[in-house]
């Protein structure tokens, strides 16, 4: 196998299992805020609903996790031996977060394995619920640390290259470099996002399907409510990783706004399709893309005309971003008008076809979890590290990497069926309504 | 103590740990799915759920912990076990994801079916071997560098006696490790029947594993004659571990301390890896890699020592609290509470 080859598919195989990974991961993040929510609730109201939501939810939750965890193991080695170049020179700048993540998962490990066995331990109940706060903050820390190398990669900072040697390392700088903050926001807020708008997608398909429970409207209308918040908060972060992207990374954002020419009060494109150059059909707002950037409607906005060639991105990454934002201002929209649809009493939020909307929303908040990492990764291309190491000399020169993404593409598929065929068959051989007497007739006293 | 020596221990510690623990496991789904096939299931499997159940995911994070802080400490490492590793690794990573990811669906999802069970059993003892290949590559030989990059010769690694020992050991050294601290484990539960059945395993895997480990140490003779010799050298480490092999075996033998056997097992097993860490010093991969020349800069190594010791000060209060509700809660143990999962 020649080394081009060897990049080719290297980048097709990480591309995979981050996908892949990323639903899990996504969800393993968000999942246990939602839990600790609907326990807490629960509690707080003396509502068995809302404790019983929590515990079906961690139920789902392992499952998910089980994934997460070992796909997460397999891109964390991947790294190694599909970018050995790039490995061993990040691993001299960014490991510390790395090291930190490790820790972070840790924590959430031992604390899970605790919390799924003490739901019947505990007399008080919010003694069971502070297990789960260890679980929370070591899922969301995973992701923080995770993000942190991520931002590194696009702009990376803490060390100098003096003949070809890293001198004067920063580990500390190297961690708060300048996408870091703005991406780390964004990625543990979507996750949030995109766990409450699967978790509500859930509750709204059981509620299509005949189950009439207040359970699930109790369900519904707390992930909503959540779902809203968050995707709110990532439309303001939105705006902020704009301005980022246009002070540190101007190719990527005039690649993703397919902005050609440097220019002042530049209009957002959204939509439309490139021909030969051509931008056709495309909605253009005028000025938008200079308030996006620099708040101002008269700001220079640099084109991809100060770019030399091969160090200009994919174009086809405009299509991600418009996937991602136009899901994202969707779902806001979606949910703001459930909520106020539900505090009028407007009729048609409860309708049928409503319905069918929020369980789209589940699908389609995690597209947008998937069309938001490849505009970041495609969007960072030429580069694995932005400016310094360019991906085509930091793959491995290995000639069995096209084996080796056959045998994943297996695994991935093991996994994902199962996942789902497992998790269908736990919650429909236990129904939310027969759990529900069970629990009745055993506060009741007639266990037998 | 150097820099480089802090963080290969602090590597070393839990790539201790990580062996210990993935034998216990490994160990114990092969016993689980072997007395499934041999119609003895009703005796050993409660036991083994309920030791499993509340850990299993703490051991993959040993794993985890160990390659992150290898590339963290020792960044060039990235780069040779990366190129080489490439084949072998990703078959471990691919059978220790469906092994992890099944345990939950079966555990959890309710998705019981015999051929989990026995594939379950089997993937205990496959990943154990290709990690295995892990140790043998890092004694050089198998290694050669072509266009300046290095290149895994597959061939002389399938045909060397010294590769095919140590996946011999792996697999040997996990079932007396499991064997042992099932034990224990069992008479802790106050199970008669399994820890009659368990001893017996633990009795008849002590002779292979102490064999075969030191088949290794005759192997290295002709393979690594400058490792053979730094081993020999260490041979008072050995010959304590070996005290403490017969003390495992004495007490298990007559049927008594088996909390003590285990911790003897555990100070043999530490003392041969010391040695063994020791005696490989200052290589990390033969001839081309040492501890020194594959180091981390400076304010990395400080800052990885700091996490380091910070972390631990949150981990080890976790992991006492995680033991002391299961593994040592005697009511947890002989399954008179009915902490059921979610």
């Amino acid at each position: 196998m020649g080394n081009e080859e060897a990049v080719f598919f290297s980048r097709v195989l990480t591309e995979l299992t981050l996908s892949f990974h990323i639903i899990y991961a996504t969800i393993g993040v968000g999942i246990p805020l939602m839990i600790m929510i609907a326990q807490w609730v629960g509690i707080k109201k003396q509502d068995e609903h809302y404790i019983l939501l929590a515990r079906r939810w961690t139920r789902g939750f392992v499952i998910t996790v089980a994934v997460g965890v070992v796909t997460g193991t397999a891109i964390g080695l991947q790294l190694s031996l599909l970018w050995p170049n790039f490995m061993q020179l990040a691993g001299n700048v960014i490991a510390l977060p790395l090291f930190m993540e490790t820790f972070a998962f840790f924590f959430e490990a031992i604390f899970l394995g605790i919390y799924i066995y003490t739901w019947d331990r505990f007399e008080n109940q919010k003694k069971h619920l502070l297990l789960l706060i260890p679980v929370a903050l070591g899922a969301s820390f995973s992701a923080v640390f995770i993000t942190i190398v991520n931002a590194f990669m696009n702009a990376p900072r803490g060390f100098d290259v003096v003949n070809g040697q890293l001198v004067d390392v920063s580990p500390i700088l190297a961690m708060f470099n300048p996408a870091m903050p703005t991406k780390v926001a964004h990625v543990v807020v979507t996750a949030y996002m995109t766990s409450a708008f699967v978790l509500a997608a859930i509750g709204a398909f059981r509620l299509l399907r005949g189950s009439n429970s207040t359970y699930h409207k109790k369900a519904l209308f707390l992930t909503m409510k959540l779902g809203f918040i968050f995707s709110a908060a990532t439309a303001l972060l939105g705006d902020f990783s704009g301005k980022y992207l246009a002070e540190y990374q101007p190719e990527k954002l005039a690649a993703a706004e397919w902005h050609f020419e440097t220019g002042k009060g530049a209009p957002l494109v959204l939509y439309g399709v490139l021909d030969n150059g051509e931008v056709k059909y495309a909605l253009k707002i005028p000025y938008a893309l200079s308030i996006l950037a620099h708040e101002v409607p008269s700001a220079e906005v640099i084109g991809l005309d100060q770019f030399p060639k091969d160090e200009v991105p994919p174009l086809y990454i405009h299509y991600l971003f418009d996937t991602m934002v136009t899901i994202g201002m969707w779902m806001t929209m979606l949910s703001f008008v459930y909520i106020l649809g539900i505090w009028r009493h407007w009729r048609f939020v409860l309708s049928r076809w409503f319905g069918w909307l929020i369980v789209l929303g589940g699908p389609l908040s995690i597209l947008a979890i998937e069309a938001g990492w490849w505009l970041d990764e495609v969007g960072r291309q030429p580069w694995v590290l932005r400016g310094i190491l360019r991906t085509e000399h930091a793959a491995t020169t290995s000639g069995q990497v096209d084996l080796m993404l056959v045998l994943f593409a297996g695994l991935y598929l093991v996994l994902g069926v199962g996942s789902v065929v497992v998790l269908w068959r736990m919650f429909r051989k236990n129904t939310v309504e027969q759990e529900l007497a069970d629990r009745a007739s055993e506060k009741a006293g007639d266990i037998f | 103590m150097t820099l480089e020596i802090i963080g290969i221990s602090a590597l070393g510690l839990f790539l201790f740990g990580y062996i210990i623990i993935a034998s216990i496991d490994f160990g114990a789904g092969f016993f689980n799915a072997f007395s499934t096939v041999t119609g003895k299931q009703h005796i050993l499997t409660k036991i083994i759920q309920r030791y499993l159940s509340p850990v299993w995911e703490v051991t993959n994070v040993f794993l985890v912990f160990f390659f992150v802080g290898m590339v963290g400490f020792f960044p060039k490492t990235a780069y040779y076990f990366g190129t080489t590793l490439l084949v072998p690794a990703s078959i471990a990573l691919i059978l220790l994801a469906i092994r992890g990811a099944y345990y939950a669906f079966t555990t959890y999802g309710g998705l019981k079916h015999k051929r989990y069970t026995i594939l379950y059993g089997l993937t205990g003892l496959f990943i154990p071997a290709s990690l295995s290949s892990v140790l043998s590559i890092s004694e050089g030989g198998f290694v050669k560098i072509e266009n300046s990059a290095p290149v895994l010769d597959y061939w002389a690694l399938f045909t060397s006696p010294l590769s095919w020992s140590i996946v011999v050991l792996s697999l040997t050294a996990v079932l007396y490790i499991s064997a042992v601290f099932l034990t224990w484990y069992a008479h802790h539960a106050k199970d008669e029947e399994a820890t009659n059945l368990l001893r017996k395993y633990a009795l008849s895997w002590a002779g292979p594993a102490i064999i075969t480990a030191a088949g290794i140490i005759f192997e290295m003779r002709t393979h690594n004659p400058e490792h053979y010799q730094r081993l020999l050298d260490l041979w008072w480490l050995f010959g304590l571990s070996v005290v403490f092999f017969a003390g495992t075996v004495f007490f298990i033998w007559k049927r008594r301390s088996y909390g003590l056997a285990f911790w003897l097992l555990v100070g043999q097993f530490a003392l041969a890896f010391l040695a063994y860490g020791a005696s490989h010093y200052p290589y990390l991969l033969y001839p081309y890699l040492t501890l020194y020349d594959s180091f981390t800069n400076q304010s990395m190594a400080i800052a990885l020592i700091v996490a380091f010791i910070a972390g631990l000060g949150l981990l080890l209060p976790s992991l006492y609290l995680l033991l002391k509700l299961f593994l040592f809660n005697k009511e947890y143990v002989q399954g008179n509470r009915n902490d059921e999962h979610a």
